[in-house]
This record gives structure tokens, C-alpha cells and sequence, in this order.
């Protein structure tokens, strides 16, 4: 077993880095499976973001930074956010394909036979050529 | 104390001294040696309302938990390389009692003691290099490869002359760019050869990495012998101040986190 002896000082500020160190305690480090057993998928999620941390918080916010607040997997109050963009994406398609009904509806008329037939209009395109 | 939970920090050989009386865990209590045949667990008792699976994990997204329970994880890690070479485990290691732990080390003694051999005798040391970001002169102060850095930053110019100016900086920052990773590769390389073993971790960037650090190019380990600890700092010392502009750091000793993984870990070998 070899003792300290000949170990030199730390490094001014070596290991007293938060990034630092919650990239080793985070992210490397043996994995033991404890008794009390958290989903490694979310220290590893953290380990990603956390990586980037300074000093706390306060800190950040006073930089600016406050990723974690946008964040569905950090913050329940991004869940709204990610909501609230889902809804508008959802909101979008239903007017695009509303608009496209409306355009297919324009050319569909004067062609009785097919209308309601349900084609795709790829297909219907290639038969009114062909005719 | 018979709710609390067992949090462990690392598992090592046994010590010939006994823990400094003065060090505390995560909780703010005294880590103490929990001995299995041979192996010794490093442990606190922590409290069940705050290391129970829904208030750990609760915890975990809280920052300034995360960053005061790392710390002290650290601490106590830290306080063990000093007077042996301790295996450390992941931040939020529980178990429900003593007996808990003891069979953790039995279950696990093959795995434990095989890297135990591997980094007896050994400490991990982080080195970092950082590219001076163009603008706010860091890095770039002697006289760095920066034209843009001449140039009176409140004289008002044209928007030809701005355009100029860019490209030359864009041109200037490619060249400084593949310089540094020159630097690195060959910096790697030569510590990599000195080291028993060596991972290279992801380089860590964005907005709350130093302020003002630059962008950071190589993010490495070493596993190296704690009796040539001294001669690999030196080669990092020769090694800094080589080409300016880049940055070295570095930081340790640490013990071995980033050797837990066997020697044909996912991250061996390579360069950067």
C-alpha cells in the first residue's frame, strides 16, 4: 500500500471547481447499485447541464443563465412552456391542413365521379394526366 | 439514528490510521469504516427524509443541494486520497443499513478489489486546455495571433472596413484554432505515454464555465504513480506557455474517478 508521502500540494483551486467536481461525482466514480435506487438516465441528463455550473444558482440567474427554468426534465414550470409550444405546433397543422382541404376542394369541382372517393391526391394527380 | 440511511463514499483497503476526527459527510456527520473481508466501505449515516428514493430524487434537481451534497462527497473522497487510494462511487450511494453494505461488498468484492489493484498507488490528475476567445483579449494579451485586438474597438468604420475586419479575424482564429490542436494532440499524447492510463472526457463548454476561460479544447485524465506525480507536472509546466493563446490547467490530485471503468474504458486511449 503506498502512503502520501511524496504526493505534491493540490493545485491552487485543483478540485475546488464545482464543474469539476460534479463532473467526477456525477459522471464518473464507480456505479453500485444501492438499496435506494435512482434512475441513473436522470443524474446522467443533470451530469449534461451540470457539467457547465459555476458557483450557484444566484450566480447564474445574475448571468443570465436559466436554462434549467426551459427545461422539461429540470423544471415542472418548462412543462407548461413545452405545452404551451406543442399546442402552437398542433395548432399550426390543423390550419395547414385545413388550407389543403380547401385547395383540394377548389380543384376537385367540375370532377363529380371523384369527389368523396378519398385518393390520395398524389394518385388522383397521375390519373387526371393519364386520362 | 436507526432510520437513517448508509451513504457511501468510496470503498478502499483497509487504513492503518483512523479517519481525521474533524471531517464530515454529506449530512454532517462523521464518515466511519464499515470493514468486510478485507474491504472497507466508507459510510454516513444520512437521513431517510432527505436520501429515501423520492426526496433524493427530488433533491438531485435541486442545483445548490447537488452542489453542497458533491462537495462533500468530494470532501470526504478527498480526505481519504491522502492517506491511501481510495475507489470512489457515484455521487448518492445508499443503502438502508450497515448490513446492506456489507453485502455490497461482498457481492461486488471481485469487481472492487481488481480496480483497487489497478490504482493502488495511483492518483487521477484533470488537465484542461482553454483557447482564448477573440474580443475579450483572454488569451489573446501577448501579442496572440489576434489582428482584430490593434484595432481601436470605439473608432467608427465602414461597414466594408467591418466586413474586412471580420474576415481577417475568422482567418486568424482558424489558424490560432489548428495551432491549438497541434498543441493538443501532442500535449495528450506525451502525458498519455507518462500515464498508467488516460480518459479523455467531454470538453466542457457553454455559458457557465468560467467566465472568461475561452473555449475549452481538451478535457483529459491521468492515472499516473503518486512518486512520479511531480515529474508529470513538470512535463505540463514545459508544455504551458508554449503557444500563446492556450491555457493550460490543472487540477488534482484527485483520486480515481475517472478509472473505475477498467483499462479498456469507453473513453481510452485516442486523441482528443
Amino acid at each position: 500500500m503506498t502512503t502520501a508521502s511524496r504526493l505534491p500540494e493540490p493545485y491552487p483551486q485543483g478540485g475546488s471547481n464545482l464543474a469539476d467536481i460534479l463532473e467526477r461525482v456525477l459522471d464518473k466514480g464507480i456505479v453500485i447499485a444501492g438499496d435506494i435506487r435512482i434512475n441513473l438516465l436522470d443524474i446522467e441528463l443533470l451530469t449534461i447541464k451540470l457539467r457547465l455550473v459555476v458557483a450557484s444558482v444566484e450566480r447564474a440567474k445574475e448571468m443570465g443563465i436559466d436554462w434549467w427554468e426551459d427545461d422539461p426534465a429540470l423544471s415542472s414550470g418548462a412543462r407548461r412552456t413545452a405545452l404551451a409550444r406543442e399546442n402552437e405546433e398542433l395548432r399550426r397543422r390543423v390550419e395547414q391542413l385545413e388550407r389543403r382541404e380547401l385547395a383540394e376542394g377548389g380543384d376537385a369541382t367540375g370532377d363529380g365521379e371523384r369527389r368523396g372517393g378519398g385518393e390520395q391526391h398524389d394518385g388522383r394527380g397521375e390519373r387526371e394526366r393519364d386520362r | 439514528m436507526t432510520d437513517d440511511l448508509r451513504y457511501v463514499y468510496a470503498v478502499c483497503r483497509p487504513l492503518a490510521a483512523p479517519l481525521h476526527a474533524d471531517l464530515t459527510g454529506v449530512a454532517g456527520e462523521p464518515p466511519r469504516q464499515l470493514a468486510h473481508e478485507g474491504l472497507v466501505a466508507v459510510v454516513s449515516p444520512v437521513p431517510e427524509r432527505d436520501f429515501a428514493h423520492e426526496p433524493l430524487r427530488a433533491h438531485l434537481e435541486d442545483l445548490d443541494w447537488l452542489a453542497a451534497t458533491a462537495r462533500a462527497h468530494q470532501s470526504v473522497v478527498a480526505a481519504l486520497t491522502t492517506v491511501t487510494c481510495p475507489l470512489p462511487l457515484r455521487l448518492a450511494t445508499v443503502f438502508r443499513d450497515d448490513s446492506g453494505v456489507r453485502a455490497m461488498l461482498e457481492d461486488e468484492s471481485e469487481r472492487l478489489r481488481r480496480i483497487l489493484d489497478r490504482i493502488d498507488g495511483h492518483v487521477e490528475w484533470g488537465v484542461k486546455v482553454w483557447l482564448g476567445d477573440s474580443g475579450d483579449g483572454a488569451g489573446g494579451a501577448d501579442g496572440g495571433p489576434e489582428p482584430s485586438a490593434a484595432q481601436p474597438r470605439r473608432v467608427p468604420e465602414s461597414g466594408r472596413d467591418y466586413l474586412r475586419r471580420r474576415r481577417a479575424g475568422n482567418a486568424a482564429r482558424e489558424e490560432s484554432a489548428a495551432r491549438a490542436e497541434v498543441f493538443t494532440r501532442r500535449l495528450h499524447g506525451d502525458l498519455a505515454r507518462y500515464a498508467a492510463d488516460a480518459r479523455l472526457h467531454p470538453v466542457q463548454s457553454g455559458p457557465l464555465t468560467e467566465a472568461g476561460s475561452g473555449r475549452n479544447i481538451l478535457n483529459s485524465a491521468y492515472l499516473v504513480p503518486r512518486a512520479r506525480s511531480e515529474e508529470f507536472l513538470e512535463l505540463i509546466g514545459r508544455a504551458e506557455g508554449t503557444l500563446p493563446g492556450l491555457r493550460v490547467e490543472v487540477t488534482g490530485p484527485w483520486a480515481a474517478y475517472s478509472f473505475t471503468d477498467g483499462p479498456d474504458g469507453p473513453e481510452a486511449g485516442g486523441t482528443p
